[in-house]
């Protein structure tokens, strides 16, 4: 019943903070997500990073990315705490789960669609644009 | 990268001229296979379905970039040459990107 999703959760915590604080922020919000009932796939500090444009002033910020398995619960508490906090500058989740499933589906289907086809076929589909760009020169 | 980038702007130019020839050329029903060769001249290929890529994330800074240019607006397919669906999904990429920072939303 309980829809396991994946989600990537990054958020830039101020650079002012020194690396133990960050530590620690980043280990109380996995400890949130798994009070919540979620699991934590990965969490990795991606470290200081210049932001791409100033937020609030701000124009250095420290990375963090969470890897999050749950029912998506956890997601509404986490997203919560992070807004009312002062020291996380953004925060973006995404689902990820769909699209890592579909990306597999087209491997599965190349993978079958190479074991159909005979290996000499592949060169012939390549050899068609050519002469018609021969043609193009000409004109 | 960023150099063949270069080549391919200096050849959209000559293509829109080329593309407003070929249908002049469409209208007066000659159409066939000469116009359309004509039309698509040097066929832009899809680095994505090239590389076989079925993700694009939007971490990965390095790559997005170079669908960004100074300006910070992105590269249309057109110009880029990818196909519908890596488009889309680099559309999306840079647009997460842009979000948390790790791209511009515009340069100066």
């Amino acid at each position: 019943m309980a829809a396991n999703r994946v989600y990537e959760v990054m958020f830039i915590i101020d650079a002012d903070a020194a690396d133990d604080e960050v530590a620690q922020l980043s280990e109380s919000y996995q400890r949130i997500v798994t009070d919540q009932g979620g699991a934590i796939v990965k969490a990795e500090i991606m470290g200081k990073r210049k932001l791409a444009y100033p937020i609030g002033r701000k124009n250095e910020g420290t990375y963090v990315l969470l890897e999050i398995s749950g029912s998506g619960r956890e997601i509404a508490e986490l997203e919560r705490r992070m807004r009312v906090s002062d020291r996380i500058i953004r925060y973006i989740t995404v689902r990820v789960d769909e699209d890592r499933r579909r990306a597999e589906k087209f491997q599965a289907k190349r993978a079958r669609k190479a074991a159909k086809r005979p290996s000499g076929q592949r060169r012939t589909v390549k050899e068609t644009p050519a002469p018609e760009a021969a043609f193009e020169e000409s004109y | 990268m960023s150099s063949n980038y270069d080549d391919r702007d200096s050849r959209f130019d000559s293509r829109f001229e080329r593309d407003y020839d070929g249908d002049s050329r469409g209208g007066r029903g000659m159409g066939g296979r000469g116009g359309g060769g004509r039309r698509m001249h040097r066929r832009k290929i899809c680095r994505f379905c090239i590389e076989k890529t079925d993700l694009i994330d939007f971490k990965d800074v390095k790559l997005l970039q170079n669908y960004i240019p100074e300006r910070g607006k992105i590269v249309p397919r057109r110009i880029s040459g990818s196909c519908a669906t890596h488009q889309r999904m680099l559309a999306e990429a840079i647009k997460r990107a842009r979000n948390i920072a790790l791209l511009p939303y515009a340069a100066d």
